[in-house]
């Protein structure tokens, strides 16, 4: 069984957390600063299991991580499940991502985060690994997909129009401008893989 | 409306969607954050509106905001035709419900509507929300719907609905049999995705009960063969490798199709190795030695790969085979050590662990040196923690097995004392009390190392905010003291702990030195006593009466009672010493006796005396209507039994030495207290292992006292000097044996390896065992969690599947019942039920929350009506018990929308107004169920409620049984013999018993005679009772509802092979939906078809006997015509039919 998946950044900022167990917000998010301080005090070249956290872990369960660019995936999962079999798990999440979002980066996880609950839905279920293929998972997306935007139809055009004027600006206007010294900080995030 | 429509849509546009909101969030626009606009969007009626808003607050969620107020607005969105809108509220859903959310019961419709939409997407969505936040309640409400759903056409629906069903199994483990066919079937499927989801479940279900599973390996061998999917195999083998332990034969059948695969997968076979090691544990290796070596070799390989990885693998399988197979790891050894200096702290951590199962007598004293040396070098305080307490265990796994010499341990865990900032100080101290009670020959030396970690305190203490490590002074303090008679300058140790830097200490810690103090100067005093030193214990006295008075104003409490009190005892003793009147002895009689290691579960184990009932009340539990007056009365009452105590101001020691005296006389007839053991040498033969074991006492000269020193080395290397000695010594024995027995057992003798008992321990170790009281009672489910949630899953999957398993499938309610109004009340009761059930869980908890709905805040107020009502009932008579069981009655038909129903109240007819009647303590209620599967048994459940305030026990139900009828008793049994109850009642509880009865024929009614005895056990002792009752089998609870077509329904009424007969009841009064709701619930009929006032009904009894009836509604009248197989059935149940409605 997989108990939690988390991803956050170089920083510990959650992108996203899925937990298959209850717990608390609180204990949520303490289990992702401290699962945070666990992932990113390793260096890039040890390996990616982790005997679990004092929150989530116990002897039976463990971390599994794999570190792309400014994102951290991690798994933790029980004894039942193979250590590399969720490592290749991680690898497929992220190329499914990579193939739904085009050329995927933190940003695309920052503002739809909706859509990568709903990838993820389709490889895991309640904590069960659901599908493996990927052809297969984006088959499922993109009939989804069709499904919504054939929903939205008229009604939804002026709420796309809207959404797309926003959107339109967000390059151009940049978001902090110093006057004082003329420097323009832009974010500058990366793509990752 | 359109108008209200077309705002919203416009609104909608000025929204923020979640883009907006996250974008707000980034550029720390706290206003964003505030969820007021959320709940305002959350109040509009656009449904889009509100998904947006859910859709933001998942996001918010993500960020440790807690929106489960918005819970109702979720189910809204989830309830949304909109595919676009469920996914988004199932998502929010997913994230935020749990068991404890109280709407939730509100989904069950929405899902299981979801669940039969024509949408696979629909249905998909539905249940991986579902998959997350599935109930108790949930799961047996929809475990039906999702087992259909197992066979749908999708393979897209068809493998979640496979998956969720393991979540179902765990919320509803009674759901596991019925459905395990059907997936045991999708094994076989032909999509590889639903056959990979069925593997998966299955394998889940087999790794926490692996036995109930083995008779699937044939059918997961095949596919191990056959598949394709590196998941499916993947699993596949962890099951085997979980079911190898149990069926050694399968290890042997899986090296060949292993080997297969590991050539398929060349280019990843080292990934297969490490599961193929896996998976040959078990008894299946110790029958190839060769395949294990081979296992074990390419782990080797593996380990020393340089991809941290397969290292990391390497190891973990290294120590699967280590708990089966410890002597091929052994030999590893070097790479294992050579592990624990890698980067890779997850590396390090699992070498550790391996270490840990691999010292034996031999190595331990070396590989306990290594990790010291690791202990040193390491830096960061988690590992160095790990590795301390790694040490401990692995000196301390099984009762100190592998300890030969334990000067040696107690001098390790003196050099760890060293460490600085750990947290394990009290594992450490724990340690050190553990050793030097249980092995009596290392008291001495125990207590000198003590001594003189009390004497160099200031350097464990030096700063004691954050550090842990001073809990070994407590454990100093208390071996110094209790074992003072060891000590050699018990005046320096004792000036050490009045050192007024103790008072630094915490708390619990300067407790412990005052207790101890008193003991190391009581033995001083004895000793000077002796040594006729009348100055120098006067003077130790003096330092004492000096220095306590520091610890008298210490703000711990605890501290500052012991110290006041102990004071004034030595103020006391030094008058006496004035007066040269001898003390010693007295004082040191206060702390006489031995203290022995109680085993943990000791007190679990003492048995229950017989006559002694821990459940009883030992007073009448206080009443509240009555408790409010008398409380104050009683605490004036013992207050003024306080003040009247006589106080005893001084006693003379010679009162002091009678009541000691008497005091020991009881304790040693207490067979609860724990005495001093009488003869630890009996316990020294009983302990295994040791017993065998040559006893050398050997001299040590090691320096004792060299503090700031680490000594353990010494040990090492004075060990294998004895050793070596030893050996020469045995292989001198040996030359002399051969010698003498030259010829006989010559080779046997020569054989010489240096197995582990070869290895003579260097003290006589005596490990004294935990005591245990006496007769303690023996069980092995000591450690069993009765929480765990897989114990319930641990259901035996072959046996066949009997027609009373079945999941609960939600049925109609009759439909004339929800047609007229008047009869709408029973429905809505049931509705209002159903979460009564769930409000006696959660009533604290719910009666908090005031979000509840009408309806429900009635079923509380009602609830607690009841249960006013009966704590009065003592006084009530006993003809309002039975209208309280009629109501009882009447609420357990409606609770129930099950068919059958007879209950009647079987209460003793000898009865009396007496003011607690015992003997009407039991109400039960009865219903007799017809037995699908067997046609000539029925099932009767009993409740039985314990309406007295007495305890009962040892119940047991007898029936007289007819020629007809017989209860079905247990196997060897005579006909006269009851059954008893399984279960015992404490007051006002109720539980329901099963009892099953043949029959032979079922065409008339029958009553049986029957007697219920119990014990009832209250504070006056228990008593025999006994109720007779009667059980009434009626014909109509032989039958069972059947549904039937109409056109199934003529043909059977043209058949012609059934009997006629009619009735006709007057003055009915009720309306006809109502008459017909009243044949189908009393007498298990269903409706087949209705016209006007002119009903066709059908039932079937348990023996096939078909019975049709038209019922017609005159003015004030109702005739019923009936057909059946049976004549005498038929009549018979018309009989009772006439009896119900002439009722109404």
């Amino acid at each position: 069984m997989i108990k939690a998946i988390l991803i956050f950044n170089n920083h510990g900022k959650p992108r996203l957390s899925k937990f298959y167990q209850r717990y608390s917000e609180d204990t949520q998010q303490q289990i992702i600063r401290e699962t945070f301080h666990l992932v990113s005090k390793r260096d890039e070249n040890v390996c990616n299991f982790l005997e679990g956290g004092l929150l989530i872990g116990g002897s039976d369960n463990k971390l599994i991580y794999r570190h792309y660019a400014t994102l951290y995936f991690v798994f933790c999962v029980d004894s039942s499940e193979s250590e590399l079999g969720i490592l290749d798990l991680i690898q497929v999440f992220v190329e499914t991502l990579d193939k739904c979002f085009e050329n995927v980066c933190e940003l695309d996880l920052i503002f739809h985060v909706d859509k990568v609950h709903n990838i993820l839905a389709e490889m895991v279920m309640g904590g069960m690994v659901l599908e493996t293929n990927m052809n297969e998972i984006v088959t499922q997306i993109d009939a989804q997909n069709k499904l919504e935007k054939s929903e939205a139809g008229l009604a939804g055009a002026p709420a796309r129009a809207v959404s797309a004027v926003k959107n339109m600006n967000l390059p151009e206007i940049p978001r902090n401008i110093n006057i004082g010294d003329i420097s323009i900080k832009v974010p500058n995030l990366p793509t990752f893989k | 409306m359109a108008l209200k429509m077309v705002k919203g849509s416009i609104d909608r546009m000025f929204d923020k969607n979640l883009q907006d909101l996250v974008r707000g969030i980034r550029n720390h626009k706290e206003d964003e954050v505030s969820d007021r606009r959320i709940k305002q969007e959350l109040k509009q009626d656009n449904i889009a509106v509100k998904a947006n808003a859910v859709c933001k607050l998942t996001y918010l969620q993500m960020l440790g905001y807690d929106i489960s107020w918005a819970a109702f607005n979720i189910i809204e969105v989830m309830s949304a035709s909109k595919f676009t809108f469920k996914r988004i509220g199932y998502l929010a859903a997913s994230q935020c419900f749990h068991e404890g959310t109280d709407v939730i019961m509100l989904t069950t419709n929405q899902i299981r509507k979801d669940l039969s939409s024509p949408n696979q997407y629909d249905t998909g969505v539905a249940l991986t929300g579902l998959s997350c936040f599935v109930t108790p309640d949930l799961a047996r409400d929809l475990a039906n719907d999702i087992m259909t759903l197992m066979s749908h056409t999708k393979p897209y629906i068809r493998k979640k609905a496979v998956l969720i069903m393991y979540k179902v199994f765990l919320k509803y483990p009674e759901s596991l049999r019925p459905a395990f066919p059907r997936l045991k079937e999708k094994l076989e499927d032909p999509d590889p995705g639903v056959q990979s989801a069925a593997v998966n479940v299955i394998c889940e279900l087999a790794r926490r009960n692996p036995k109930n599973y083995l008779s699937l390996a044939p059918l997961f061998f095949k596919l191990m063969t056959s598949s394709t999917n590196n998941w499916v195999l993947i699993k596949i083998i962890k099951l085997f490798g979980a079911l190898t332990p149990l069926e050694p034969r399968l290890g042997k059948k899986l090296i060949e199709p292993l080997t297969n695969l590991i050539h398929r997968y060349g280019g990843r076979c080292c990934f297969f190795h490490s599961r193929l090691v896996k998976c040959l544990l078990g008894g299946s290796l110790s029958l190839f030695p060769d395949a294990r070596c081979l296992c074990v070799q390419k782990l080797r390989i593996l380990i020393e790969d340089s991809d941290q990885n397969l290292k990391y693998l390497g190891l973990l399988a290294m120590s699967k085979i280590l708990k089966t197979h410890p002597k091929s790891v052994q030999s590893h050894k070097d790479l294992i050590l050579q592990c624990l200096d890698d980067k890779d702290e997850s590396i390090r951590l699992r070498a550790l662990d391996l270490l840990y199962g691999m010292v034996s007598k031999k190595n331990l004293m070396e590989i306990v040196k290594k990790l010291m040396i690791h202990v040193d070098k390491a830096e960061g305080t988690t590992y160095r923690d790990e590795l301390l307490t790694k040490i401990i265990d692995i000196c301390s796994q099984s009762n100190y097995q592998y300890i030969t010499n334990f000067e040696w341990y107690i001098s390790i865990l003196v050099e760890l004392t060293r460490l600085e900032g750990t947290r394990h100080g009290h594992l450490i101290a724990a340690q050190m009390l553990d050793v030097a009670i249980r092995v009596k020959a290392i008291r001495k030396f125990a207590v000198s190392q003590m001594a003189m970690l009390l004497d160099n305190a200031h350097l464990i203490a030096s700063n004691t905010q954050r550090n842990g490590i001073c809990e070994v002074l407590y454990a100093a303090a208390w071996i110094c003291g209790e074992f003072s008679e060891h000590l050699e300058e018990a005046n320096q140790t004792l000036e050490a702990m009045l050192r007024p830097k103790v008072t630094t200490l915490p708390g619990h810690i300067q407790a412990v030195y005052v207790q101890n103090m008193v003991k190391l100067y009581a033995s001083i005093l004895q000793q000077k006593e002796q040594a006729g030193e009348k100055e120098a214990a006067q003077e130790i006295t003096q330092l004492m009466i000096e220095r306590l008075p520091q610890f008298v104003q210490s703000a711990d409490l605890e501290v500052q009672e012991r110290a006041s009190c102990i004071l004034q005892l030595i103020k006391y003793i030094q008058k006496l010493q004035v007066k040269e009147v001898p003390v010693a002895e007295e004082v040191i009689a206060l702390f006489a006796g031995e203290l022995n290691p109680v085993a943990p579960k000791a007190q679990k184990k003492v048995p229950v005396p017989e006559g002694l009932d821990l459940d009883a009340w030992i007073n009448e539990p206080p009443s509240d209507s009555e408790s409010e007056d008398e409380k104050p009365k009683t605490i004036f009452h013992d207050e003024e039994q306080r003040h009247s105590k006589p106080r005893h101001p001084e006693m003379d020691e010679e009162e002091l030495a009678r009541r000691r005296e008497a005091r020991k006389q009881e304790q040693a007839n207490n067979p609860f207290y724990i005495k001093s053991s009488p003869s630890p040498q009996k316990r020294y033969q009983d302990t295994p292992g040791v017993e065998h074991i040559p006893v050398v006492q050997i001299d040590l000269s090691v320096p004792l006292k060299v503090p700031g020193m680490p000594m353990s080395d010494q040990y090492v290397k004075l060990e294998e000097e004895r050793r070596h000695k030893q050996k020469l010594e045995k292989d001198k024995k040996k030359k002399k044996q051969k010698k003498e027995k030259r010829g006989k057992h010559h080779r046997h003798n020569s054989l010489h390896t240096e197995s582990e008992e070869d290895i003579a321990p260097a003290h006589h170790v005596d490990i004294i065992t935990e005591e245990m009281p006496e007769n303690a009672l023996p069980s092995d489910e000591d450690d069993k969690d009765p929480n765990d949630p897989y114990k319930a899953l641990d259901i035996d999957l072959d046996k066949p599947l009997a027609d009373s398993e079945k999941l609960p499938v939600q049925r109609h309610r009759n439909a004339e019942a929800l047609k007229t109004p008047d009869s709408e009340a029973p429905p809505v009761e049931k509705k209002s039920k159903k979460p009564k059930k769930k409000e006696k869980k959660h009533k604290e908890k719910e009666k908090d929350k005031g979000k509840k709905k009408e309806k429900e805040k009635k079923v509380v107020e009602e609830e607690e009506e009841k249960k006013k009502s009966s704590k009065h009932k003592k006084k009530k008579h006993k003809k309002e018990k039975e209208e309280k069981s009629k109501d009882k009655k009447k609420s357990k038909k409606k609770h129930h929308h099950s068919e059958e129903e007879m209950a009647e109240s079987v209460q003793n007819g000898t009865l009396d107004d007496e003011p607690l009647p015992v003997s009407s303590c039991v109400l039960a209620t009865y219903d007799i169920q017809g037995n699908l599967q067997n046609d000539s048994q029925v099932t009767v459940s009993v409740i039985f409620e314990n309406k007295s305030t007495s305890f009962l026990k040892s119940m047991e139900l007898n029936v007289l049984d007819s020629l007809n009828t017989k209860m079905l008793r247990p196997e060897g049994s005579s006909v006269h013999d009851g059954i008893p109850v399984p279960f015992q009642l404490p007051p006002g509880i109720s539980n329901e018993a099963q009892f099953v009865f043949t029959l032979q024929s079922i065409v008339m009614a029958q009553k049986l005679k029957g007697t219920l005895s119990f014990i009832v056990k209250n504070d006056e002792g228990s008593t025999h009772e006994k109720l007779d009752f009667k059980l009434h089998f009626s014909c109509a609870s032989y039958l069972i509802t059947t549904p039937c077509y109409s056109d199934a329904f003529a043909k059977l009424l043209e058949s012609g092979d059934l009997h006629m007969s009619s009735i006709k009841v007057d003055g009915i009064s009720i309306s006809f939906q109502h008459l017909l709701a009243k044949i189908c619930f009393h007498h298990h009929f269903s409706v087949v078809e209705r016209v006007d006032s002119c009903a066709s009904m059908y039932s079937r009894s348990i023996q096939g006997h078909h019975v049709c009836l038209l019922v017609k509604k005159g003015e004030n009248s109702v005739s019923i015509d009936g057909k059946c197989s049976d004549p005498t059935l038929l009549s018979n149940l018309l009989d009772e039919m006439k009896e119900t409605l002439s009722k109404c």
